[in-house]
């Protein structure tokens, strides 16, 4: 089942054209409305008629959340605020976050990606979403609300929390479909267990989990658990947000929806584009996006691309599901976590910059962050009551910045291991 | 004033052993100690012989140390010897931060280590009380 057959199964010859004349489009319209585009190509050399073939994207330079962060907040916006219908915003960053903005056909464009994904999983006009990602400035609540409804299927915007209310909703209307992380859906399940509400009495069919890396192992425990077929969504807000890419009923690898989003795989260290099938960090160039076009954008998920044909039809190249980061971002109930904006707060609160370690565990089925800092000559006192209050203080503007909930541990100096000098700066026990 | 070294430990086996056996292989002599502890860390202060030296040597082995002005009152080892001293300090308005006791060589006094809000203001007023305190030497030398 297809939602949009002629762009999802096009022949590839044909997909390859029109990559080609939707990026050039794209180049020239980032280079000519986007000062901070046109310095950096201007710097690397490159003008929009430089891009002759789709080979030719390998010139351009990367872009990167630093890029965004230094154009806060609409600095990459290639359209007047005039244009702009819809304003989103990434989770905790250091700071400032990165502000991400929509046309009208953006958002067009958007709900057509996620009412294939949806598809995908199965959805039809006759479907009952129950949507129980974020609303709010996070994308994936909207993103997958906009798709649902434009399939014709019924929206339940139950958002996140409030997990008996969702298990109740989900009993009383009917819901086929779940739309949530995956470390939710579990934690659900254990809210049914204490409702004593089964899921086999549920006429849920299907789930629809991203925001979160999650392993196959976890997808075998909500399938067996929900009794569902748990498909793995990706999506990142700098590109549009969930629906970038979505598994088909075989979930081997998730399509790429290519006539939108053209992905490289390159080596994270040399920046070399790598061939097909290799193993390295996923590039997107968004070929449509009007409000807020990426050029060569680096996700930092670690990731490679199938090319060969996929049995569903769809003719669009399949990523492996991400497991990894290029870079140290943990992902924490969908929250983006980086170790450098823990080191900041901590050079704000203690006025030195300490050792630290990220240890995240899953507890049950959520997920809990404790940070655990070496205290040092300068931030020590006697007193239990001072030491006490600097943990409050510590904790409290990390969970302002970083938007989770976190332990604070006051270890002692030197205890937090360094291989080569270098401090490892997190563990995750999740068992990815 | 009596220098007090104060020792950041983790609530974890073996480390209150670990400082301990830093200052005794220094041939750092131990006079008088008390913890504080919370569910995740202790913080151990030390009376020792030399506390400019086992300040440097717990800072060498990697220990969070700090070292802190207190003051030795020596108080009559009878009951109701604490509670006078106690009552006239409240009166005085002297916030006590933390204070530990131990039972000296010195006959018939026990001695109480004070941690104060105000330390210069403390031994002028226990001078003006005729509170007598012991002076840093003496307490190191117990």
């Amino acid at each position: 089942m297809y939602w949009n057959q002629e762009m999802e199964c096009m022949p590839r010859p044909q997909l390859a054209d029109l990559e080609l004349r939707r990026l050039k489009e794209t180049v020239f319209r980032a280079y000519t409305f986007v000062p901070a585009y046109r310095e950096k190509m201007d710097a690397a050399g490159i003008k929009p008629y430089d891009i002759q073939k789709l080979e030719d994207l390998a010139h351009l330079p990367f872009t990167t959340k630093q890029d965004l962060r230094d154009a806060y907040p609409f600095g990459l916006f290639a359209v007047p605020m005039s244009e702009v219908v819809r304003i989103h915003s990434s989770s905790g960053t250091t700071g400032k976050p990165t502000v991400v903005g929509y046309t009208q056909k953006d958002l067009f464009t958007w709900s057509e990606m996620m009412a294939r994904a949806l598809t995908c999983a199965g959805a039809t006009r006759h479907s009952i979403v129950q949507n129980a990602y974020g609303y709010g400035l996070f994308t994936g609540g909207l993103g997958v609300h906009y798709g649902a409804e434009r399939i014709g299927a019924s929206v339940i915007p139950s958002s996140g929390g409030n997990t008996k209310r969702q298990v109740m909703l989900m009993q009383d209307f009917g819901s086929t479909i779940l739309t949530c992380t995956p470390s939710y859906a579990l934690y659900m399940y254990e809210v049914m267990q204490e409702m004593g509400v089964r899921p086999s009495d549920l006429r849920l069919k299907a789930g629809i989990f991203g925001a979160e890396p999650w392993t196959e192992n976890m997808r075998r425990e909500i399938e067996s658990k929900l009794g569902i077929a748990a498909y793995d969504i990706y999506g990142l807000s700098e590109i549009i947000g969930p629906g970038v890419a979505m598994e088909c009923e075989l979930r081997n690898g998730l399509h790429v929806f290519e006539d939108h989003f053209l992905p490289e795989i390159i080596n994270p260290e040399t920046g070399e584009v790598l061939p097909p099938g290799e193993h390295g960090e996923l590039v997107i160039t968004t070929l449509t996006k009007e409000a807020l076009p990426m050029l060569r954008y680096r996700t930092r998920d670690l990731t490679s691309l199938d090319v060969s044909p996929c049995p569903c039809g769809r003719t669009h190249v399949r990523m492996k599901k991400v497991l990894g980061r290029s870079d140290d971002m943990i992902i924490i109930r969908g929250v983006n976590v980086f170790p450098s904006m823990v080191e900041s707060v901590l050079l704000n609160v203690a006025g030195v910059e300490p050792h630290y370690l990220l240890v995240v565990d899953r507890v049950g089925s959520l997920d809990e962050l404790e940070v655990r800092v070496e205290v040092s000559e300068k931030v020590f006192s006697d007193e239990v009551r001072k030491l006490e209050e600097l943990n409050r203080q510590i904790r409290k503007e990390l969970e302002g910045a970083l938007g989770v909930a976190v332990k604070v541990r006051l270890v002692e100096p030197k205890s937090i291991e360094r291989s080569e000098g270098k401090a490892r700066r997190v563990i995750d026990n999740r068992k990815m | 004033m009596v220098k007090q070294i104060s020792v950041f430990l983790e609530n974890k086996a073996g480390r209150l052993a670990s400082v301990t056996r830093t200052l005794g292989d220094a041939g750092i002599n131990i006079r008088a100690l008390s913890i504080a502890d919370t569910s995740d860390f202790g913080i151990l202060r030390l009376i020792v012989s030399d506390p400019d030296r086992a300040y440097a040597i717990l800072k060498e082995a990697g220990f969070a140390v700090s070292e802190t002005e207190v003051i030795a009152v020596s108080v009559p080892d009878t009951p109701g010897g604490l509670a006078a001293i106690l009552e006239v300090m409240a009166e005085a308005g002297i916030n006590i931060e933390y204070l530990y006791a131990f039972i000296g060589t010195r006959a018939e006094n026990a001695l109480v280590i004070f941690k104060v809000e105000d330390p210069q203001r403390a031994v002028k007023f226990f001078g003006e009380r005729g509170i007598s305190f012991l002076r840093a030497e003496e307490v190191y030398a117990l």
